[in-house]
């Protein structure tokens, strides 16, 4: 064997163990996933709307969905108890007794549809259609003066909707400063 | 067992929860020599198909249950931390949060979906995730809400467990996630990945792609048997020393995001709101901390004497490098000695005898960590985050001897 065969000997060696070390072997027993599949369980939706159904519905709606499906945990107009508060608290995030709603806290209007589709109502989650979804939290919204009470949510307007404490948020990751 | 003791010991079940009383030592009794006792003298029992503790033991269990009003697994329950000794948490014992209960899920009829941001959407049951190469690693889990009581403006007169059992630790075992994620040709651009349970909260968090592709596991095990159905059976998300509501139980499905999706449970909660009404967002590493389990509140010392302090540190930042102890109310430190192995990211031990001189004193222990993170005094964490995070509380715990040997928490 050459110097040169020697070389390239050693080089395939080096080339195949550093492969080797790189990556462990695995046996590929995921099996392709349909779109229809999919779709059937993918109910994430981002701040961009990404996710959001076809459907909407307005806060007149969302008024008889929520006494119906809410109100018995979440109190009249969101007024909380026996459960969470959903409406007021503003302007009391940096005194002794803040109160944390969706109007006071929550950053995105897109994660009231996201958890209300995906976890509400408590005993019965998955249960809403799009449209209920889309009146409840048109209701919440309107509740806390965000949105008219006759303004439809919609994949193309619930993204839009400003949340006034998303500016208060202070993103950590990936730098901590604490 | 004489009469007095007997009492002595009931009353101290009763009211310390079996947190054990630090006695004096033995008084002769019936059950000294010369006597033989009975259990020598019949054959004992039999096998068992599933053993459980000592019958003796069965005041040691799970404290502090809280869930939302009109449900009963909407909250969480806590380890009897003072109870326990060593660093694993035996899995009966390890704190549950969950957000709608405990799914019934059959191991058969579940589905890991990976899709989103990848060459290949892929479909994995649990029989074709038992093939793959897997990992052990020892960690800590921590919700993000342990020892928050902390903020509260006066001590809460509760045990170790109850206000910092919110932490446990285990050995996990599970597949490597970027094994997966590989093998479904993530998009080397893709920043975030969605996780979300399989529970009826459908319980979902964004994960930074970079911890997903370093230590993150699909674990499957837990202390070498699979998971226990309130940890995640039959598969959990798990990563190292981040928060625990990240650690998504019943995983079911992950999906490449380019951007985080801003769950409920990563902006209502688990953001940790400051003094000044700004909120801290995406805080995942849990702060290095520690706390004395034994003496702690709810004990009694049984006069002047050799004790063995004993306590728990950790940090979701590395390893624990140094737990430091004071048996005079801060005026002098020393080190506690740390029993190895000390592994990152898990729960160390350390421990110190100490001799009592039978008067008021305060009790404080400090973790530091390798990477030299310090833990802080509480009156300096609440000086700087105010006392209304709820989340990602590290503050010191203190414990104050009376000189009558009765332990309380104390702030000092």
């Amino acid at each position: 064997m050459s110097t040169r065969e020697l070389a390239c000997a050693a080089l395939a060696l080096l080339v195949t163990g550093c492969a080797a070390a790189g990556r462990v072997e695995t046996p590929n027993l995921g099996r392709p996933a349909t779109a229809a599949e999919i779709a059937g369980w993918d109910i994430s939706v981002g701040p961009d709307g990404v996710g959001l159904p076809p459907g909407g519905g307005t806060a007149t709606k969302g008024a008889i969905v929520y006494e119906q499906k809410c109100q018995a945990c979440h109190g009249a107009k969101g007024a909380g108890q026996p459960n969470d508060r959903l409406v007021g608290g503003h302007g009391t995030l940096a005194s002794k007794t803040p109160v944390r709603t969706v109007g006071s806290y929550w950053p995105y209007a897109t994660t009231v549809f996201d958890y209300v589709r995906r976890a509400m109502p408590y005993v019965q989650p998955q249960s809403l259609t799009d449209d209920e979804v889309y009146a409840v939290t048109a209701y919440l919204l309107s509740l806390n003066g965000i949105i008219g009470e006759n303004d439809e949510m919609n994949a193309q307007t619930l993204p839009k909707v400003r949340m006034p404490n998303q500016v208060n948020f202070i993103v950590i990751y990936p730098r901590r400063e604490r | 067992m004489n009469g007095t003791r007997r009492r002595f010991l009931e009353w101290s079940i009763g009211v310390l929860a079996a947190t054990g009383v630090l006695t004096r030592g033995t008084k002769a009794d019936a059950a000294d020599p010369p006597d033989v006792p009975p259990w020598m003298k019949s054959p004992g029992a039999g096998f068992n198909d599933y053993g459980v503790p000592a019958k003796y033991e069965n005041k040691v269990t799970r404290t502090f249950p809280r869930s939302q009003p009109g449900t009963t697994g909407s909250g969480a329950i806590r380890a009897p931390l003072e109870a326990l000794e060593g660093t694993i948490t035996p899995s009966g014992l390890h704190f549950e949060r969950s957000h709608s209960g405990v799914p019934d899920i059959d191991p058969v009829k579940h589905r890991l979906l990976i899709h989103g941001m990848v060459k290949r959407p892929l479909i994995f049951t649990l029989d074709a995730l038992m093939r793959y190469p897997m990992v052990s690693r020892v960690h800590f889990l921590e919700c993000a809400g342990n020892s928050q009581l902390l903020y509260l403006p006066t001590p809460p007169t509760l045990t170790a467990g109850q206000t910092h059992g919110l932490v446990s630790c285990s050995e996990w075992t599970g597949v490597p996630l970027r094994l997966l994620l590989e093998e479904a040709g993530v998009d080397p651009r893709a920043p975030w990945l969605l996780a979300e349970g399989a529970d009826a909260a459908a319980m979902s968090r964004s994960i930074p792609m970079a911890k997903a592709m370093d230590d993150a596991m699909l674990a499957l095990f837990q202390n070498g048997e699979r998971l226990r159905p309130e940890n995640g059976y039959p598969i959990r998300l798990f990563l190292p020393g981040w928060e625990g509501n990240m650690s998504v139980k019943w995983l079911r499905r992950l999906k490449v995001v380019p951007a985080p999706i801003m769950t409920k449970d990563e902006t209502s909660r688990y953001t940790d709101l400051q003094a000044d009404g700004k909120s801290l967002m995406f805080t995942y590493p849990m702060e290095v901390k520690s706390v004395i389990t034994r003496p702690s509140h709810g004990m009694s010392l049984a006069g002047a004497g050799l004790y063995q302090i004993s306590g728990l540190a950790w940090s979701g930042e590395g390893r624990v490098r140094k737990v430091e102890v004071t048996t005079d109310g801060g005026r002098t430190w020393v080190n506690a000695a740390l029993t190895e192995p000390v592994l990152p990211r898990a729960l160390t031990r350390f421990r110190l005898p100490w001799h009592w001189d039978g008067a008021a004193t305060v009790l404080k222990s400090r973790a530091i960590d390798d990477a030299g993170n310090v833990q802080p005094e509480r009156d300096r964490f609440i000086a700087e985050h105010g006392s209304n995070a709820i989340f990602h509380c590290n503050a010191i715990q203190a414990w104050g001897v009376a000189a009558s040997g009765e332990v309380k928490h104390v702030y000092a």
